[in-house]
């Protein structure tokens, strides 16, 4: 799935490494990169034809895959070039990218981006983006580096809120609450009807981390949020306690067993009326909605908890595409980007993934479904935009604090101090790696 | 032997000739000795060298390092493993996962194949049957196997929770750190002892007969026959047996990764390495210092193992 942390095979490790340093290191080991490299010397390695562009997707779930495939033929059939797709796990992205990766691939927005471009790992696009037309300027600022150049072209997003069936609030009488005292209400009227209130399912990791995010967001404000993912405040804080505490507190409304349940089986609770609603993302309880089902879900924002915040900030990963450095036909793939960069382009892939939203604002919303017209609505008036825990910080941070602290947390909600001061701990050292 | 011909009849007929005796001295290559050797002794060498000793050393080296495989590499001493040992909260989990894994398939797996091994070498019923449903998971990848195992331990719709009648109240086999590493473990025996029999068959068909014969005809009941007859013949087949359970408990990965990649109660050495080297993080200097760690855990099973060998080599 998009976010999933996690390793696979997807990287070529076999081009020398750079720097000296490094280099005088490995002399002595014959294997070049050294341990690190050979299982990646063992995967297929995907090289490109020589006259079109080549593209590392991550899509493999058939309804993304096949939307991509779409938009990707609309430019073929348009500019008679090749595109020569390359399915690959993008977990490995330091070495893809150090290795002959593709010359366009797809990846998120935000710091998760950022910091591969600090890496030199990305080429600048500000040439290709004085072109664009369409995005808004909080798009544009998640789509640029540290270093104020643009690296990364927005293709669609999807928001985070908390998802419910129009028909159960209806039949059994429920809000939709505003606050998080009407929030807590509610979820004790559902228990109380013999509803679980909350799906949840971690076991793949990232996706309790939304429940986080807008806690945290709501309790403390986006800037707050922000500050913490890029590791300037401390996690010991009052503030971040104080967000596993309302967590804690809503806990025992949540499915039992969330470290033992994929994310698609809580969505499915949801669909089954097992469970009264959800915080994920438009995708998620999308894809598992039947089509018959898909008119009957429905979301609201995630409830206000500090008045000075309100509901002002909304969590929206972007997806989009890169430039690899290393990219080995750079005019073709900038004219591919070009072309992404469309309203057309992102409306064609939308037509076989409605679980999306297009980020241009030239595209019509003329084909959207009432719940792609409502997560339009939701985003434009936002004050703030997130883009998701594990793509607002950095991705070692993520992958190997963040989720295990998480999964921890739900396993054991009693131990807060144990839990922040093992995250603050790991933190510092990650931090000052750099 | 010499065999005496026609040819030469006046020597007095010998049924042993002494073969000359070599020349004292250094031996004498030609270059095609030469060339033999360097090809089949240097070239395996090289490639040793290559594929194990210089990934094994860089992993070492780059241990003391942090390095993130993109920048320059800073020295960083003993900090990875001073972090590893007092905060790293996966670690000492997955030491103990480790080690639970070696016991699980050495004190349980092992001598339960070796019974299976045993009943059907003395040809129960149906032993063909049993036999090669047994060896059956064997031919499985442990991911599969752990694939399986989701299906089966599902907590919301797996097969085990159906059977025993607790939708209502679910048993979390696979989502509860006290229960889950238990279950994986029950699924890797299961592919592990298939493993183990069909090694013990092959070397109970290699037993004499005439052993156990003599064995029953010095008065030894079947139980001591096997402990003091059979299983000391078996001996090449225990090492066998010793030394891939060892080396299957401690690459122990992919099962784990299947279910839930290695976490919440499923940690594992090769898993950490594998997160922190492998994933997005690329934390190779950290990770490097877990390799390390696996390393020495290896090279005591290692170095017991051949300490061992040689011992008994001396005493034969």
């Amino acid at each position: 799935m998009v976010h999933s942390p996690g390793s696979g095979p997807g990287g070529c490790a076999h081009r020398a490494a750079r720097g000296v340093t490094r280099r005088s290191l490995l002399r002595g080991a014959a294997a070049g990169a050294g341990a690190v490299a050979v299982p990646a010397l063992l995967t297929a390695c995907g090289s490109g034809p020589g006259g079109g562009v080549t593209l590392g997707s991550n899509a493999s779930d058939a309804v993304p895959k096949r939307a991509y495939a779409d938009a990707f033929a609309a430019y073929e059939k348009k500019s008679k070039k090749d595109v020569k797709v390359n399915t690959v796990n993008h977990e490995n992205i330091n070495r893809y990218l150090q290795g002959t990766p593709d010359d366009v691939f797809t990846w998120f927005a935000g710091y998760r981006m950022q910091y591969f471009a600090r890496k030199g790992l990305l080429a600048d696009i500000s040439d290709l983006w004085r072109g664009f037309d369409g995005f808004s300027d909080a798009v544009k600022k998640q789509s640029t580096g540290e270093d104020g150049k643009q690296y990364f072209v927005p293709y669609y997003y999807y928001p985070w809120a908390v998802f419910h069936r129009k028909s159960v609030f209806r039949t059994r009488g429920y809000e939709i609450p505003k606050n998080f005292d009407q929030y807590r209400a509610l979820a004790r009227q559902m228990q109380k009807d013999g509803l679980t209130p909350f799906a949840l399912g971690d076991k793949e990791g990232w996706p309790a981390m939304g429940t986080f995010d807008y806690l945290d967001m709501r309790a403390n404000g986006y800037d707050f949020h922000i500050a913490l993912m890029r590791g300037e405040k401390s996690w010991t804080s009052p503030q971040v306690r104080q967000v596993f505490d309302l967590w804690r507190g809503l806990l025992p409304y949540h499915q039992k067993g969330a470290n033992g349940r994929t994310w698609q089986e809580a969505a499915q609770s949801l669909q089954q009326k097992k469970t009264g609603m959800a915080v994920l993302g438009l995708p998620h309880p999308g894809q598992q909605f039947t089509v018959q089902n898909r008119a009957d879900l429905d979301f609201f924002p995630f409830p206000e908890i500090d008045p000075a915040f309100g509901q002002e900030a909304v969590e929206a990963p972007v997806d989009g595409f890169l430039l690899a450095k290393k990219a080995r036909n750079r005019a073709g793939a900038e004219d591919l980007l070009r072309f992404l960069a469309t309203p057309q382009a992102e409306l064609i892939y939308l037509k076989s993934d409605p679980n999306n939203v297009a980020v241009n604002s030239g595209a019509g919303t003329g084909s959207y479904d009432a719940l792609q017209k409502k997560a339009v609505r939701l985003v434009s008036g936002a004050r703030q935009i997130s883009q998701f825990m594990d793509r607002d910080t950095r991705p070692d941070f993520a992958s190997t604090v963040l989720i295990q602290a998480i999964q921890q947390f739900i396993g054991d909600p009693d131990d807060i101090d144990g839990l922040v001061n093992g995250i603050e701990r790991q933190k510092k050292q990650i931090f000052a790696a750099d | 032997m010499n065999r005496t011909t026609g040819t030469r009849p006046a020597t007095p007929p010998k049924t042993v000739t002494p073969r000359p005796a070599r020349r004292r001295g250094p031996r004498r290559h030609t270059h095609r000795d030469l060339a033999v050797l360097c090809v089949l002794l240097g070239l395996p060498i090289l490639l040793d060298l290559a594929l194990v000793w210089g990934p094994t050393l860089a992993s070492v080296a780059l241990s003391f390092t942090t390095w993130d495989g993109v920048g320059d590499i800073h020295w960083a001493g003993l900090n990875n493993y001073a972090d590893l040992f007092a905060d790293y909260p996966q670690f000492w989990p997955a030491v103990r996962n480790n080690l639970l894994w070696l016991a699980a398939l050495g004190l349980l797996a092992t001598p339960f194949g070796l019974l299976l091994a045993v009943l059907i070498d003395r040809g129960v019923r149906f032993s063909r049957l049993y036999q090669s449903t047994l060896y059956m998971p064997v031919v499985l990848s442990l991911a599969v196997v752990g694939f399986i195992a989701q299906l089966i331990l599902s907590r919301d719709q797996g097969a085990l929770n159906a059977l025993l009648g607790r939708q209502d109240h679910p048993v979390d086999w696979l989502g509860d750190p006290d229960l889950n590493i238990w279950m994986i473990l029950l699924a890797a025996c299961w592919r592990h002892t298939g493993y183990v029999m069909i090694l013990y068959l092959a070397g109970l068909k290699s037993v004499d007969p005439e052993l156990k014969e003599a064995a029953a005809i010095d008065g030894a009941n079947e139980r001591q026959a096997f402990f003091r007859v059979v299983l000391p013949a078996l001996r090449p087949v225990n090492v066998i047996v010793g030394v891939i359970t060892v080396i299957e408990a401690l690459r122990a990965f992919d099962i784990v990764y299947a279910v839930n990649k290695g976490r919440n109660g499923l940690e594992l050495l090769s898993v950490l390495v594998t997160d922190n080297i492998i994933g997005e993080a690329s934390r190779i200097g950290f990770g490097s210092a877990i390799a390390v760690v696996l390393l020495l855990v290896s090279l005591g099973f290692i170095i017991t193992y051949l300490v061992q060998e040689l011992r008994g080599e001396q005493r034969r």
